[in-house]
């Protein structure tokens, strides 16, 4: 069995699963954030249990719209806190922790061999680790609260297998949205995506966290990665709660196997209006943008920040563009904050956030006008995801997005490193 | 189960953030997200669905978020039903799971034209255009899935079970 079939045979007790199965799994941990959360403690009162299955398999996390930026949010926090409070579950208030799926790692909730399910769909980042991880909706949420218990379909696995080095200023980013470009939107419905070779082993766990989450971009159930050494340093760094790391066995079966090599891959670029309109950015440099996002639980983090700091160093952002740059937790604002990074950040003329999902998400923070354009660290270019539904979203790496700042139109930061 | 209805047709990788804008979400009115449904795509949509409509899409329909706001602002627009050449995995259990009907249906996309009449018998998996005067056959909803569905959603559906046996 390969990974994903393992993880999904032990949460359901039996011996062994094939693609296509339906199976009862138990669920090991569940996640909420403040939009999809209410709506699942609404749907949990229904069904009339008074006790969550398991209060310490519950996390909440608001990360959304914080802090509250209207009375509406400010509603939806209160409910949560209220919920965590009767339940005695596990919250991260405003202030304690960030982008879910980045506290959910770093507060070590996550750990490989189990089954993790979260009402957002980027819970597929997890499988960074070897948890087998996947996004689903509110009501199915408070099923999960009553039982600790859903059904799940056994997916079929893609197999994509990276080799070679990436060029510098290139970046797990660019490997996943030249994936996602490959397979196309709906090219991994249903599926699992399981990521390996010597590319994926030598990233740290922030890249691979990048991988990971935009497997949901192709419809994917969730994306994973084999525990390794560093992996599971992670992991015992965060928690000291047993672990038990599957892996998938030589002969496992797949339904594809995908091979890439990416040591001339060029960064990519998403653009308008679909995730997998992946180009070359050598194909839409000059592109004039008015806004630049660096944030999200694609690319929020202290590794990600440190490269667009690298670029904008001693730069400036080209008057009339703004930058925005969002920490996707506590834990990395810290961390930026005492590698100087912020300084850079501020000092080049960017507009440094809270952490939150913010402008990614389009509910607050970095809204876009009719007829903007933005070039974005994050995942999803749709029509009207960052606001106007007549602004162009483009997403790159958070190397791209630095060096586009600084030009003002979609540039490839090796072309404005080399001129340094 | 039988639903009637006239068909709005849209095409391929319908995402949740033209169903319904993140920025619509602090609402947990159902009836405030139907005002805003399909609103990237289509802002006279609300008023078209108003009279009870079955959607028929191309592949990927419901693409993007978790958010089950997305199927429940399009069924409190009016949505009775949706037919798609194929689903997001997500949307689709979300759909099931609040009691909208949601069909698999390869090849629909072809077969229908806005403000077509149809009839879907869920059950069998069976989609009439009445006025081409074609039939064609969708994927069955395993049997599981139609009682979710039978019973209104997951919520009624596990409260039938919970009082059945007394406990989950």
């Amino acid at each position: 069995m390969n990974i994903s079939e393992k993880i999904l045979a032990l949460a359901s007790g039996r011996e062994e699963v094939a693609p296509g199965e339906i199976v009862d799994a138990r669920v090991n941990v569940a996640m909420v954030n403040e939009i999809t959360g209410p709506l699942a403690i609404e749907a949990f009162r229904k069904i009339g249990v008074k006790r969550v299955w398991d209060k310490d398999g519950i996390v909440m996390v608001l990360d959304h719209q914080v802090p509250a930026d209207s009375v509406e949010s400010a509603i939806l926090h209160k409910i949560m806190r209220e919920f965590a409070k009767e339940q005695g579950t596990r919250l991260y208030d405003v202030g304690q922790g960030g982008v879910c799926h980045q506290v959910m790692m770093e507060k070590g909730h996550v750990r490989p061999g189990e089954l993790i399910v979260g009402a957002d769909s980027h819970t597929c980042t997890y499988g960074a680790l070897g948890a087998f991880a996947t996004g689903i909706g509110s009501t199915e949420m408070a099923a999960v609260f009553a039982t600790g218990k859903i059904w799940l379909r056994v997916p079929s696995t893609i197999l994509v297998h990276v080799t070679g080095r990436l060029q510098r200023f290139v970046t797990p980013k660019d490997v996943i949205l030249m994936i996602v470009g490959e397979i196309g939107a709906d090219g991994a419905i249903y599926k699992a995506l399981e990521f390996a070779g010597p590319t994926v082993e030598g990233m740290s766990v922030s890249g691979r966290m990048t991988l990971c989450n935009m497997a949901v971009e192709m419809g994917a159930k969730t994306g994973i990665i084999n525990p390794d050494e560093a992996s599971i340093a992670y992991v015992e760094s965060r928690t000291s709660k047993p672990i038990n790391p599957l892996r998938s066995d030589p002969d496992a079966e797949y339904e594809e196997r995908l091979e890439f090599e990416v040591s001339s891959l060029e960064p990519q670029v998403a653009c308008p209006h679909a995730v997998d309109n992946v180009k070359p950015v050598s194909e839409v440099e000059g592109t004039p943008v008015d806004q630049a996002f660096i944030g999200s639980c694609t690319n929020g983090r202290t590794e990600d920040l440190a490269v667009a700091a690298a670029i904008l160093k001693g730069r400036r952002v080209k008057e009339g563009v703004r930058l925005l740059v969002t920490p996707a937790s506590q834990e990395v604002y810290l961390e930026a904050l005492k590698l100087g990074l912020l300084e850079v950040f501020v000092k080049a003329g960017a507009y440094v956030c809270n952490p939150t999902c913010g402008a990614c998400f389009g509910g607050h923070m970095g809204l876009l006008a009719p007829g903007e354009t933005c070039i974005s660290s994050s995942n999803r270019n749709f029509v009207g995801r960052m606001g106007s539904p007549e602004a162009s979203i483009y997403l790159a790496s958070p190397a791209t997005v630095a060096a586009s700042a600084v030009t003002g139109e979609i540039t490839d930061p090796r072309r404005l490193m080399a001129e340094a | 189960m039988i639903v009637k209805g006239e068909a709005v047709v849209f095409g391929d990788d319908v995402n949740t953030d033209v169903i319904i804008p993140g920025r619509y979400l602090t609402t947990l009115d159902p009836e405030e997200l139907a005002r805003h449904a399909m609103e990237g795509l289509d802002p006279e949509f609300p008023s078209k669905a108003r009279r009870g409509v079955i959607v028929v899409a191309g592949r990927n329909f419901g693409c993007g978020s978790s958010r089950e706001q997305a199927p429940l602002a399009l069924k409190y627009a009016g949505v009775r039903c949706i037919l798609a050449e194929s689903f997001a995995r997500i949307f689709y259990r979300n759909a099931v799971n609040i009691g909208l009907p949601v069909l698999e249906c390869p090849g629909v996309s072809g077969m229908v034209s806005p403000g077509d009449r149809l009839t879907v018998n869920l059950a069998e998996g069976k989609v009439r255009n009445d006025t081409k005067g074609l039939t064609f056959q969708a994927l069955k909803l395993p049997e599981f899935l139609l009682n979710i569905i039978k019973d209104g959603g997951l919520i009624e559906h596990l409260k039938r079970r919970l009082g059945r046996r007394g406990h989950v």
